[in-house]
Parts: C-alpha cells; structure tokens; sequence
C-alpha cells in the first residue's frame, strides 16, 4: 500500500471475474463508499487499482466486501522483474508505432518514385524525394532498431552473434548507403527497405515478447493466490497479515472452509482436514490438539488456531519461485528454435554478402558502390523477416486459441514437446475421475430431504455431494452441531437427528457394509438409521478422450496411489489395458523413468501433491485447474472445466503448431533460396527487394492463421 | 510538380498526427487492458468511471 497527495493507493489480485458484470459489481460496490475516489478493475490482469481519502484501515473492508460479492482477492505484489517487463512491452509497441508511421509515409514516396522514370519525374524531384525519405528513415531508424542494436551490441560483447547482428548491419549499411545515393543523386535508395523491416522484426518481436509475458504472468498469479492473507492471532488480537510474512511461531486462526495457509500443529481445536488436494484422499482426515496441519488443505469442521512450525518463505513459497524460473527457462529454449536457425544463418550470409562483394568489385570490375550496392541487397533481401516471425505468430495463435477453451499453456516449449508425445501417464483422483464423491446406489428420497437440509450446514465432502443430489423444497432444521470425525445433529420436527458415521447413528455391526467404503447414515429416532453410499465419479467423457487418444498411437498408462481392485474397476470402465495401484510417489516417478529410458516422450496428467515431481519428470505435463498449486505450477498446461477433453484438444492443437512452424520456416527458406541468388546476380531493385520481404512475412503471417482452421 | 510542396506536407502532417494520438493512447494506458475495453462497452452507466 502507498501514499500520494493524502490519498492511500492499493493493488489487489481478484480472481473470478469473467465478464462485464464482474467488473461493475465490484467497482460499483467500492463506488458505492464516499471514501472510494478511483476505483479500476483491469480484465486482462485481474488487477484492481484502489485509491481512496482516510484511513489504511479501510483496506480490510474492502477487501471484506469484494470477497462477500463472490471473488477470491490477493495482495498484489509488484516485484521488480514484472514492472520492467511492462516497461519494456510498452517500448516494443511505441518503436512498431513510429516504424508503422515512418513505412506509411515512405513508401507513398517510394511508390511514387518506382512508377516513374527520369523523364516523367524529372531529377531534382527525385532528389527531393530522396532528402524527404531520407528525414523520414533516418531517425526512424535511430529511435525503433534500438531493440535490435542492443541486442548485437551485447551479443558482440559478449563475443558471440545473434540474429540481430545481421539486421542491425543491413539496416545501418542500407542508410549509409542510401545517404551516399542521395548526396550523389543516384537512382536508388534503400530507406523503405529498411523501415518496413525495421517495422516486420518489430512486429515479430512484440509478438513473441507478448507471449512470453503472458506464460510469466500466469505463473505469477499462481503464486499471488498461494500467498493471500491469513488471520494472526497476538493474544486477543486479530490482524490480518500476508502469507508471505508469516513467521515461525505465529499463532494463526483458520476458519472453517478455509485454506490452511501454512505448515503448523494445532494448538486449539478439533476439526477434519479435507487433504485431497495435497494427498489425492478423498475422505477427510481428522485433526485434534498437537496433530501436524499442511498447507494446502482446507479446513472443514470447527474453527482452529494454529501454531506456525514453518514460514511460508522455507515451505513451498520457494518451491513455487522455483517452478516458476523453470518455466521461463523453458520458453527461452522452445525460442531457441529460432535462435539455432540464425547461428546456421547468420555467417552464411555475412559471407555471401562479402563474396558478391569481391566478386564484383574485384573480378568483375564493377565500380566498388555499385559492388557495394549488390553486397547490402544480399544483407537485406536475406534478412530473417519470415524466419523471425516463424514461431511466435503460430505461438501467440495457439496460444490464444487455447486460453479461450480454458487452457492455459505456461511453459512457452510445451506445445512443442507435447506434439511429439508417444506415451501419457494418467493419476486417477481427481485426474479422470472429478476427485469428489457423488451420492450412487439405491436411497429413500424423503431421507434425503431430510438428510439434505441438515447436511447444508456442513463443508463435509459428503455432506456437499448430499446437499449436490437432492433437488427440491429445504427442510428446517435447527440446531445445528458438527462434531469433528463423527457427524451432524440437529433439530428437525422437534426431534433430535443424526447424519454420520455408522457409530455416531448407531448402526448394528450386522448391518454395516465393509466392501464400501464411503457410506453414511442418518437415523431419526424410532426409524431403522437410513445409509447413503457414495462413489468417486469419473468424468463425463474420460472413455472416449482415451479412445481417441489410444486409436492416434499413443500408450496410456494409468497411475494411482489407491487400492488395487478400486484401480482396476476404473481401469476397466475406461478402456485402459495398462495401470498399476498403489503407487507411492517414488514409484510413479520411476515408472515415467523408465519410460523415458526406453525412448518414450512421456506426457504426465495429474493433479495431486504426489504427482509433482512426475509432472515435472515428464516430457510434457498438464493439471486440472482444480489441482492442488503445486501440480498446476509444476504442469506446463493447467485446463478448467469438469471434462477431459482439453487433454485431446491440446494435443491436436499442439501438432498443428508444429506442423505450421515447420511450414513456416520451410516457406523462409525457399524465399531465401530464391532471392538470394537474384540478389547475389545483382537483378532486385529496391522495390523487388521491398515487396519480397513483406511478401515473404505475409505468407508466414497468413499461413499462421490457418490454425483457426485446424478442426 | 509545385503540387508535391503542398501535399507531401500535408500527408506529412495528417500522419504524424496519428502518431501523436497512438503515443498519446499508449501514454495514457489504453493498451493496458485490451480484453476489458471489449467487455466494458456492455456496462449501461460506465459514467461514474469515467474519472480515469
């Protein structure tokens, strides 16, 4: 939080909005205190901007009253790296908008030039026209290739060479040269060709720089939501504080239905712990005085307050900063793509530009301008336009395509990877099952009403799948009193019932059911206790998804940490002839091993704590949205909704990318073979020169935009 | 010819006034949140906003 002119200004992260009406609810209700002066809620980011007249203790009601409309809200933390990033993306675009600026208005000189000859212009015009493009170019050229000389400065520092080594050469050679054609009124000048690919790199480059900030960007959020604030309890004080500066020893309240925020051991408190999340469990686990809490689970039964045995800075705060570095190295290696290209490129080309040089000058006895002229119009005409634009247009595509089905491809090499994937790897709960036990088998409907309106007091896994079945008119009950491992009562009818465990209901031995495992009871008193039994469901489509994906070739394998028999009846309703049960951690992190190690190109789909490190073991791996933080930072793709579907669609998607960056870079390639001989033989004038390159570049840019075709 | 010493100053002029606007916009933040510009012309009274 800052302070400007008596005014307090705040940034928060609020997730969950989706579309307009998010955005006037939750500016409307901050509007609606006098105190709000400015209040702007920013739909790419999800970063609200706060300013407000008085007190810092205000933040808290705000931060109350947009939680209370729905939203998740987090500090936003505005570190050094983002901030430069957004400083530079803005500099990308401001250089494109003065090359787009300049390339307008010379090349409605240029055109004018390359359809008259000296005796319809007349040769002085034709020197005015050249001063004016030269003014024009000259400064251009000054203020929009700074991205490109910076970066063959530090590359030549540094003693090696990139792609903009070759650029930043042709663009300065190409305006020495076109300066000394104007001085002496030559016939040519190559300001136009020097703006307009000054203009396409840039394009090129701001796209791929969008891209990158975009995966980054996620990867932030996904840490911003792991810090959040908790409530510190200091004797009889409450105040809430950031995770991320929780200490060791701090004494933190956890109300029911929230997330535990960092590691500790209870120290007040009864309650069950919902570790499906972190454990892959789908029935909660009880907790009482001195038992050991993580972070991650979520709190279900009774308020508690917790001693702090790790701060947030040694548990998995850094784990995620890790995982987020991880991340950025991979984009800069799927680039790299492109880069290897250029180490291939760029002394082919300096070469061949001194060979026509020599070769004219010195053999063919041309006068050295003109030897110099055919030397830099191999420089030009060979510069990477294609080549740069190559990969990140069908990135930014692809990607973009994909975020609108809500997936989310964080590592920028992902899709690169995962096109070439010959093996996956599935975890059962929570994976191709949704990881929630749904009410199955027979039941009385009036039970359930009954069981319904008492069971919509609690945050029991149970309870919710109880309160998801039934449709209909609620029932009062009053009274209402969890008890931590056993279960509910209340008051209905003026009667006493119960909902729980068989023990809790008082259920006979003879009657209970071993064989399943999750079954509940509710018992009214002179009434037999009624149960309701529960299953883990898969998702909806998981059998066809497999199907598809097993007809393409690819070898599934499904991967779980539960009970032989429940594995092998999942593995059966989906069609998969490969899994194995009761796999630790380790075990599922050597199986992909030895995959890898027999030449497979594994990808991983997991969501729990036990799938992290073979998410990242994997080739390629993806997560739920409704994983755990730690599987959705470890994945390279994190999708949403309640199907499995993304998995096919990422897949299809990612082959397509391949294929058209593969397109693309041939395209370039063939260009180059054509025009450079031309070139090297001295018959491109400027305009030809000209019009190839952009040709070149739109062909890359059209046949890109066929993925919106890919069905 | 003596046409060309008005109109070329003219088309001169009338782009660098773009120029000036597309820096004003970048200035000035527009480029900031393009997605949310789509959504926010479905709001009815935006005008309480308008401050920004």
């Amino acid at each position: 939080m800052t302070e400007k002119d008596g005014k307090k200004h705040l940034s928060l992260l609020i997730k969950g909005v989706h579309c307009a009406g998010c955005i006037q609810k939750i500016e409307a209700s901050l509007y609606a205190d006098d105190k709000v002066t400015n209040a702007r809620l920013n739909f790419s980011t999800g970063r609200l901007n706060l300013k407000w007249d008085g007190g810092v203790e205000c933040a808290d009601q705000f931060v109350d009253q947009i939680q209370a409309l729905g939203y998740s809200v987090y500090p936003f933390i505005e570190d050094h790296i983002s901030g430069e990033h957004e400083k530079e993306e803005r500099f990308l675009l401001l250089c494109l908008g003065v090359a787009g600026f300049a390339m307008g208005n010379i090349m409605l000189l240029s055109v004018g030039v390359w359809t008259s000859s000296l005796e319809t212009m007349g040769m002085s015009t034709r020197g005015l026209m050249h001063w004016i493009s030269a003014l024009i170019a000259l400064p251009t050229i000054v203020f929009s290739g700074r991205p490109f000389f910076r970066s063959a400065l530090t590359a030549l520092k540094n003693g090696h060479t990139n792609m903009d080594v070759p650029i930043s050469l042709a663009l300065v050679l190409a305006c020495l040269m076109s300066i000394h054609e104007t001085l002496t009124h030559g016939e040519y000048v190559y300001f136009d060709s020097a703006v307009m690919l000054t203009f396409f790199l840039l394009i090129g480059r701001y796209l791929d720089f969008k891209a990158r900030r975009k995966a980054r960007g996620a990867a932030i959020d996904l840490m911003q939501t792991f810090t959040g604030f908790a409530l510190v309890v200091d004797g009889d004080d409450k105040k809430r504080v950031a995770i991320r500066d929780i200490q060791e020893g701090m004494r933190v309240l956890v109300a029911v239905g929230e997330k535990i925020p960092v590691d500790g051991q209870i120290v007040l408190g009864t309650t069950s712990i919902d570790t499906s999340l972190v454990t892959g469990e789908t029935m909660p686990r009880e907790a009482a005085l001195g038992d050991d809490v993580y972070a991650g689970t979520v709190n279900l039964d009774a308020p508690i307050v917790m001693e702090v045995t790790k701060a947030a800075e040694d548990s998995l705060f850094a784990d995620v900063i890790r995982l987020m570095e991880k991340a950025e190295q991979g984009q800069a290696e799927y680039v790299r793509l492109a880069d290897k290209a250029a180490k291939l490129y760029t002394p082919v080309v300096h070469s061949l530009a001194l060979c026509a040089f020599i070769l004219w000058w010195g053999i063919l006895g041309a006068t050295w301008q003109e030897a110099l002229l055919i030397a830099v119009t191999v420089l030009i005409i060979t510069c990477p336009c294609a080549l740069g634009l190559a990969v990140p247009v069908v990135q930014v595509l692809a990607t973009g395509r994909l975020m609108k089905h809500g997936i989310l491809v964080k590592a920028g090499d992902a899709l690169e990877r995962l096109a070439k994937v010959t093996s996956i790897v599935l975890d059962k709960t929570g994976t191709i099952t949704i990881g929630k036990p749904a009410l199955v088998g027979a039941y009385d409907i009036d039970a359930l009403q009954i069981a319904a309106a008492l069971a919509a007091h609690s945050q029991h896994p149970l309870s919710k799948a109880i309160v998801d079945a039934y449709e209909g008119d609620s029932l009062k009950v009053t009274d209402v009193k969890e008890h931590a491992g056993s279960g509910l009562e209340g008051v209905y009818n003026g009667q006493t019932i119960r909902l729980g465990n068989a023990v809790w209901c008082g259920v006979d031995e003879e009657v209970q059911n071993d064989s399943v495992q999750m079954q509940i009871w509710l018992s009214i008193p002179n009434q037999k206790p009624m149960s309701f039994t529960f299953a883990d469901q898969l998702r909806s489509d998981t059998k066809e998804t497999l199907e598809i994906l097993i007809k393409s070739g690819i070898k599934a394998t499904l991967l779980s940490g539960d009970r032989e028999a429940i594995v092998k009846e999942v593995a059966h309703d989906t069609g998969l002839t490969k899994y194995k049960a009761e796999q630790k951690p380790a075990d599922k992190y050597a199986y992909v091993e030895e995959l890898k190690a027999q030449g497979e190109t594994v990808m991983m789909v997991g969501d729990g704590l036990n799938d992290a490190p073979v998410l990242s073991a994997a080739n390629v791996s993806m997560a739920p949205g409704s994983a755990i933080d730690v599987a959705q930072n470890a994945a390279d793709i994190v999708f949403m909704g309640d199907k499995l579907e993304p998995v096919l669609e990422t897949h299809k998607i990612a082959r397509a990318t391949q294929q058209l960056v593969k397109q693309n870079f041939a395209l370039a390639v063939i260009y180059n073979i054509i025009a450079i001989p031309l070139a090297f033989l001295g018959l491109v004038t400027p305009m030809i020169a000209a019009l190839a390159m952009s040709g070149s570049s739109l062909l890359v840019i059209l046949n890109s935009f066929r993925l919106r075709w890919v069905k | 010819m003596s046409i060309l010493s008005i109109l070329i100053p003219i088309a001169l002029l009338l782009s660098l006034v773009g120029l000036v606007a597309f820096v004003w916009s970048l200035k000035s933040g527009q480029f900031e949140d393009l997605d949310g510009a789509a959504q926010r012309i479905l709001l009815d009274d935006d005008e309480k906003n308008e401050e920004n």
